[in-house]
């Protein structure tokens, strides 16, 4: 008898079809992999197995839980919930109460379970098997790390001992290296408790990494669904195929022309350093955080430079000062012979500049058009005609593979792909020399992402671009990269050409981002 | 497109129509009353509602119909021109907090609390003082007191905006301050501002009122609807309608603009529906 048995779903809202006609049967001690990009049903499918779904839902087909129906009582179907089926949502900071102590969240999960157990006892059990340190149970969710944050919310749903976890995208608000040790976590848990898991995600690595069993899921359909193994050696829908093909990315081949080692610099980073002063109610207490410390970079004309490091280590905030959005503490920058110091950058000189936004969602200002925020760049340019803005948009917006007829629509029309897509035309706009992109990708689905590396790389190519690339994605970089820099705690602690640096890499926090690489599918 | 309106949300609907019936009635009354309002007769005084004066006549002979219509001008006058004195102050103040923070905003947020300390009672009895009372006082009292409300509203509803990427990318392009100010922060906390217009509006009506009560509004021979109870009041217990009147007619407003401002809310923006938005008259 399976554990969970799915006969016939369809979830509409109103006239839309979320979820249709879904059969599935997972096993007992089977972990379950649902991969699918945003919006093709996945999460829904796993909130009607733990009959959790919004009343706006109207559904039908079976639910069947150890060969019983779902019961449509709230409180029966809660009792089923608080002991059989445990919870792990996306985002640790949202699914936990900020205003209770770890310790008191995870009691409460044990009390409500019904379990008879003592309960400090059971507390300390859940948290030495989360690998949290007891002290810890203390803290409120806002003291911990995003990785401990989700291993607190795994420990409450380990509380009432589950023959089910549902995982929904666990790992894509954390970094790489948190991501490896929580996934690895996961693993380990349900192994020793042989315990049935649902995992649902849209990154292929990953659920390869952890599931024996996987789902493919496209608007609402499961177009396929198989052992881990076959499904990606082997995949037979068309889309499972480009799936797999999306989570290998090529390394793109330069000519050697581009990549002789006497070309100028282009952007020259001296000593720069920022620091952020903690307001207290005094003058002078609380110590100053040093984001950025004594950077030294240099990134010649036509390069592609990379810089990696974990979260909070201070990449973005040096992004935002060469782009000019923020000030150097100390130390200066110079870009084509010019030394400034961040936002006093003249106009002629930003318009040479630009920066693509990691969330593409909201990057444009919902209430203009297209036309009207991809033009608000050519301010720097000075007064420049009605047709050269008009040409201008026009070459940009094609530049990147969409049509000029779209600058009239509204950014709520397009989809997250198509707006990168548009967020790189209006980085394009000015014809500007050093491109900075911050995490291009990494709020895009995967099967988009190659699609943009593919259009940065060529834009390259066409316009003689210079790039400047924050990611913590190693394959990304490995694939994008002339050099890479690796940050840690403010500083660039190592540097070398991808092949060299990844192969061996010398500093402790780089060892550690390439142990934390999910291995190739297939 | 109005039946639509009415379906998707009926209280903004209900709302809106009787709030929109008592503005007419209000400006009809600049044209066209039953009754010159200011035509006393002695000798008509006190009568009931009939057929000659739908809602009776007030101690002086005067009809009621037309003292209400012309009453429900002067209120929706001054509080307009209230909503209207704390927008161009306030949300000008407000954008100027977020857009240049640090001592622009310390600066601001202190002259709102400043404010805020003073109801409108207090600014009006200290206009009053300086300048005697009367409509245009009670105006500026109201204004005054609408000024850090709007300043409040527009600052949270803008700094939620300019964390958005889009504000920096249009620092990356170059626009200044105040530029970005009113190219994305003012459109996108339009629809917030609208909603609290309108619940101001009809703290406004109450406001003045209150004011025209204790004497510190509008000046006979023009009326209001707190001038009419202040004038009813000691004949209470003999002519009950004479405070019934005003007193419901300002209920029934308060609560159509309110129940339109809450309709509104919802169908601008979901997201707030939970969220008090109301802030108290002095």
């Amino acid at each position: 008898m399976a554990l969970v048995d799915i006969r016939d779903l369809t979830i509409t809202f109103g006239q839309h079809e979320a979820v249709s006609g879904l059969s599935l049967r997972i096993e007992r001690g089977e972990r379950f992999g649902i991969i699918g990009e945003s919006g093709s049903g996945k999460s829904l499918t796993a909130l009607a197995i733990a009959g959790l779904l919004p009343e706006s839902a109207a559904v039908s087909g079976q639910v069947l839980f150890e060969g019983t129906v779902l019961p449509d009582d709230e409180r029966d179907m809660t009792r089923l919930r608080g002991r059989h089926i445990g919870m792990v949502f996306q985002e640790p900071m949202t699914a936990l109460n900020p205003l209770m102590t770890i310790g008191e969240q995870i009691e409460e999960a044990i009390r409500l379970s019904e379990t008879s157990e003592i309960v400090p006892l059971a507390v300390s059990a859940l948290l030495d098997e989360v690998g949290l340190a007891p002290g810890l149970a203390a803290r409120y969710p806002h003291q911990l790390s995003g990785g401990q944050r989700q291993r607190a919310m795994i420990a409450m749903a380990l509380a009432s001992k589950p023959e089910l976890m549902i995982a929904d995208e666990p790992t894509s608000a954390l970094d790489v290296i948190t991501q490896r040790t929580v996934l690895d976590l996961i693993s380990t848990i349900c192994r020793r408790r042989h315990m049935t898991l649902i995992f649902i995600s849209h990154d292929i690595r990953a659920v390869a990494a952890l599931c024996t069993r996987i789902g493919v899921m496209r608007a609402g359909e499961l177009v396929e669904q198989g052992v881990t193994g076959d499904v990606l050696r082997a995949p037979v829908a068309d889309y499972t195929r480009e799936l797999v093909a999306a989570s290998r990315m090529e390394r793109r081949l330069r000519s050697s022309a581009s990549l002789n080692d006497d070309r100028a610099a282009l952007l020259r980073v001296e000593g720069v350093g920022r620091i952020y002063r903690q307001s207290g109610i005094w003058p002078g207490c609380g110590a100053p955080v040093r984001a950025v410390d004594q950077v030294e970079l240099t990134i010649g004309t036509g390069e592609c430079v990379a810089l990696v490091g974990p979260s909070g280590c201070g990449k973005t905030t040096l992004a935002r000062i060469i782009v000019g959005l923020d000030k150097a503490s100390d130390g200066r920058m110079v870009f084509d012979g010019t030394a400034y110091d961040g936002s006093n950058l003249p106009p002629l000189l930003r318009a040479n500049m630009s920066l693509v936004f990691q969330d593409p969602f909201s990057s444009f200002d919902p209430r203009m058009t297209i036309a009207q925020s991809l033009g608000e760049p050519l301010h720097l340019l000075g007064r420049i005609s009605g047709e050269e803005r008009e040409a201008r948009l026009r070459e940009a917006i094609e530049a990147v593979g969409l049509k000029a007829a779209m600058l009239a629509r509204y950014p709520h029309e397009f989809s997250g792909g198509q707006r990168q897509r548009l967020a790189i035309a209006r980085a394009l706009v000015t014809r500007p020399r050093l491109v900075v992109l911050d995490e291009p990708v990494s709020a895009l689905d995967v099967s988009v992402r190659g699609d943009i590396l593919a259009l940065l790389a060529r834009l390259q190519a066409e316009h003689g671009l210079t790039y400047l690339i924050i990611s913590h994605d190693l394959d990304m970089v490995a694939a994008m990269a002339d050099r890479v820099l690796v940050m840690e705690k403010g500083r660039i602690v190592e540097e070398g050409t991808p092949e060299t640096l990844f192969a061996h890499p010398e500093h402790p926090l780089t060892k550690a981002l390439m142990a934390a690489r999910l291995p190739e599918v297939a | 497109m109005m039946r639509k309106l009415a379906r998707q949300h009926p209280s903004l609907a209900i709302g809106l129509l009787a709030a929109g019936i008592f503005a007419l009635l209000g400006l009809v009354s600049l044209w066209w009353t039953p009754y010159p309002i200011d035509q006393i007769a002695i000798s008509r005084r006190f009568l009931g509602p009939g057929w000659a004066h739908w809602l009776g006549t007030d101690h002086l002979g005067r009809d009621m119909l037309s003292l209400v219509m012309s009453g429900m001008l002067t209120s929706f006058v001054v509080a307009s021109l209230g909503v209207l004195i704390g927008v161009g102050i306030g949300v000008p103040l407000g954008l100027a907090a977020v857009a240049w923070g640090g001592a622009v905003e310390w600066l601001v947020l202190r002259f709102s609390d400043l404010t805020f300390a003073f109801p409108a009672v207090i600014v009006a009895i200290l206009i009053a003082t300086l300048a005697g009372p009367g409509a245009t006082n009670a105006t500026i009292a109201i204004g005054i007191f609408n000024i850090p409300v709007f300043a409040r509203v527009a600052r949270g509803g803008a700094l939620a905006i300019a964390t958005q990427d889009y504000v920096a990318a249009a620092r990356l392009a170059g626009l200044g301050r105040a530029t970005i100010a009113a190219r994305h922060l003012l459109p996108n906390i339009m629809s917030l501002l609208i909603v609290q217009g309108t619940i101001q509006l009809s703290l406004g009506i109450l406001a003045e009122a209150g004011l025209s009560y204790i004497g510190l509004g509008t000046q006979p021979p023009a009326t209001s609807l707190g001038l009419m109870l202040r004038d009813a009041q000691s004949l209470f217990l003999i002519h009950p309608s004479l405070s019934l009147i005003p007193g419901l007619t300002i209920v029934l407003v308060v609560i159509a603009l309110n129940i339109a401002g809450d309709g509104l809310r919802d169908a601008m923006d979901p997201r707030l529906r939970h969220q008090g938005l109301s802030h108290g008259a002095g």
